[in-house]
């Protein structure tokens, strides 16, 4: 009798397809039998795939305190992606998971103030984690979110966080689009220059994730207003085939981002070999 | 310990192949190759075959998985079978230990089951070297030409071939041929052994030791001034990676047939330029950076996350086969201090 195959994964079905920006969309995922693939904790990734076209790993964007399905907030800029944005509801995918490590949401998040700073895409990883602490709300202390885009028309999940995260007490929302728009009365800037602006509390816990340059900036920036590196959590991305540490496309140093990352710790990533 | 003259070797062979497929080292134009054995196959006398055992367990390519699809609708088929039982004689100690570092690879949680599989079905015969040649520094891991190891460790002579069995899976394989074979004492396997060991300590590569590498010592080499002038005339091409016995990288592909999609893997080597590459950049856009990725995997990384063990057996293959002459005999020495 053979033992499970991590490689081999179940069949998902598109049930929704969400216009999130002019290259973001966001897809809802069940089984064909309409149940969520599998639970996952936030900040972990699944494999999906398209037969004949590829397999990529996606962060799981929905809070594990969805039960009734997944979301995948997806970019457009490859050859998976670019299927996948083509494609309808009810077009079937495979879906292979949970993957890696999650965000330390029921130790060391507990009872501490989070500080979320994402830049464009960087927000879909991250919407798994603000969504459960929002879910869990009294274990944690006050919840920053600075968020921050090209334009007002690339921030993703726009409405959610109009109309549910700015409502909710004890979270601040502070957006910012990168150049002036028509219509926009926000902030304009890059994200790590807002937060220098912001000033933040160097006692709050820090989730990192955007573009590479921008997750450097304000990570130097984070350090230079007090932060410790201990404090500061980052989810990274590299090109993976398996998902489970053998294939040795995310080797770096003697870490595997699949099983040993995504989410590092700034302090760990220090100890990585310069190559990312 | 049992012995049989080599006049019933191929008696042996014989009798093996009634239960399993046998494959053994068979003289090609190009060199020894694992082939199965048929009547009339006869045993290569080469040191070693140029492509390594590997292929037993972890195939060049293997089929894992089909996908039939309609409109929008997916079926995953999964094509796994129970693999046939198999016995591989005359693997040589650089390659028997070669499997320990695939197996914490392949068997460590999640379990690999293509791979384990194969490694449950597999009975492994060795074979000790008699003729280690200069490009030969297992001796370097503590890997003892003389004494093989795996499920069975046999000994040539001019005359006869010693077995002794190792595990469960050889005391079984071992009892089904013992019609041909009889005991004997140690005395000739001795005074092999000892002689073995004098030709390992006159080899041209004996000095090599790795005791400046293992674990933790990523920040010591990983910028090391060397890297630009070893790594310089590297052509990516990846023998090196193909003839290694550790090397264990793959890639996932899928292949569209008349009536479905077959999704395989295949052998991958980190010294290709798109190995690490994504729709958005590619951290290792220099041959030096992939050259470096590949020895200190082996040095250093491997070692750090498996107690010291290090990814490479010394076999020599990517010394007798790089087409620039560059390998991990001369990495250790010019990040060593060597010249």
């Amino acid at each position: 009798m053979m033992n499970n195959e991590a490689l081999i994964p179940k069949v998902g079905v598109i049930t929704d397809v969400r216009i999130d920006t002019p290259d973001v969309k966001t897809f809802r995922v069940v089984t064909p039998d309409g149940k969520k693939a599998f639970d996952h904790r936030p900040g972990q990734c699944a494999m999906l795939s398209i037969p004949a076209v590829g397999e990529a790993m996606f962060s799981i964007t929905s809070s594990p305190t969805n039960t009734e399905y997944m979301e995948f907030s997806i970019k457009k800029c490859g050859c998976v992606t670019e299927w996948l944005h083509q494609a309808e509801v009810g077009q079937q995918i495979t879906i292979r998971g949970p993957y890696g490590n999650p965000f330390p949401v029921d130790d060391v998040f507990e009872g501490k103030d989070l500080l979320f700073i994402a830049g464009g895409i960087g927000l879909a990883p991250l919407r798994s984690v603000i969504n459960y602490c929002r879910h869990y709300r009294d274990r944690y202390g006050k919840i920053d979110i600075v968020y921050g885009s090209r334009s007002k028309d690339d921030l993703v999940d726009y409405k959610e966080i109009i109309d549910e995260w700015m409502n909710d007490d004890g979270i601040n929302v502070h957006l910012t689009i990168d150049r002036e728009q028509e219509g926009w009365d926000g902030h304009v800037g890059f994200v790590p220059s807002y937060v220098q602006e912001l000033g933040f509390d160097t006692n709050k816990t820090a989730v990192l994730c955007g573009p590479p340059i921008m997750i450097k900036f304000t990570l130097e920036g984070l350090v230079n207003m007090g932060f410790d590196k201990t404090n500061v959590y980052t989810t990274m991305e590299l090109k993976m085939k398996c998902g489970v540490g053998k294939c040795g496309r995310c080797n770096i140093g003697s870490k595997y981002v699949c099983k040993d990352g995504p989410v590092f710790r700034c302090d760990q990533i220090d100890e990585l070999p310069d190559e990312y | 310990m049992r012995k049989c003259s080599l006049d019933n070797l191929q008696k042996v062979f014989a009798l093996i192949a009634e239960n399993a497929s046998l494959y053994l080292p068979v003289d090609k134009v190009g060199g020894a190759v694992f082939e199965k054995w048929q009547e009339g196959t006869s045993y290569s006398n080469a040191l070693n075959t140029v492509r390594s055992a590997k292929d037993f367990f972890f195939p060049q390519t293997e089929n894992m998985m089909e996908f039939k699809t309609k409109g929008k609708e997916i079926e995953v088929v999964d094509t796994r079978d129970e693999h046939e039982d198999f016995v591989v004689f005359g693997v040589r100690a650089c390659d028997v230990k070669s499997f320990e570092i695939l197996d914490r690879v392949f068997l460590c949680e999640p379990v690999d089951s293509f791979y384990a599989n194969r490694r449950a079905h597999g009975v492994i015969i060795s074979m000790a070297c008699t003729r280690p040649s200069e490009t030969c520094f297992c001796q370097t891991f503590g890997i003892d030409a003389a004494n093989p190891g795996a499920d069975i460790s046999c000994w040539k002579t001019d005359s006869e071939i010693f077995f002794e069995a190792n595990t469960e899976k050889g005391e079984k394989l071992l009892s089904s041929i013992a019609a041909l074979t009889e005991d004997t004492d140690e005395a000739a396997v001795e005074a092999q052994k000892a002689k073995i060991a004098e030709i390992m300590k006159k080899l041209p590569l004996a000095g090599i030791t790795p005791d400046k590498f293992g674990g933790g010592k990523t920040s010591e080499f990983f910028n090391a001034p060397q890297w630009k002038e070893l790594s310089q005339s590297c052509l990516g091409c990846g023998t090196c990676t193909f003839v290694c016995p550790t090397c264990q990288c793959y890639d996932i592909r899928d292949f569209k047939t008349n009536d479905g999609v077959i999704r395989f893997r295949c052998w991958d080597s980190c010294m290709y330029s798109d190995f690490t590459k994504m729709a958005h950049g590619n951290i290792r856009n220099s041959q030096l950076e992939r050259f470096r990725q590949r020895f200190m995997h082996k040095l250093v990384y491997y070692p750090e996350n498996n107690e010291g063990i290090f990814g490479c057996v010394g076999c020599g293959r990517c010394l007798a086969k790089c087409p620039i002459s560059m390998n991990i005999v001369k990495v250790m020495k010019s990040l060593g201090g060597e010249a």
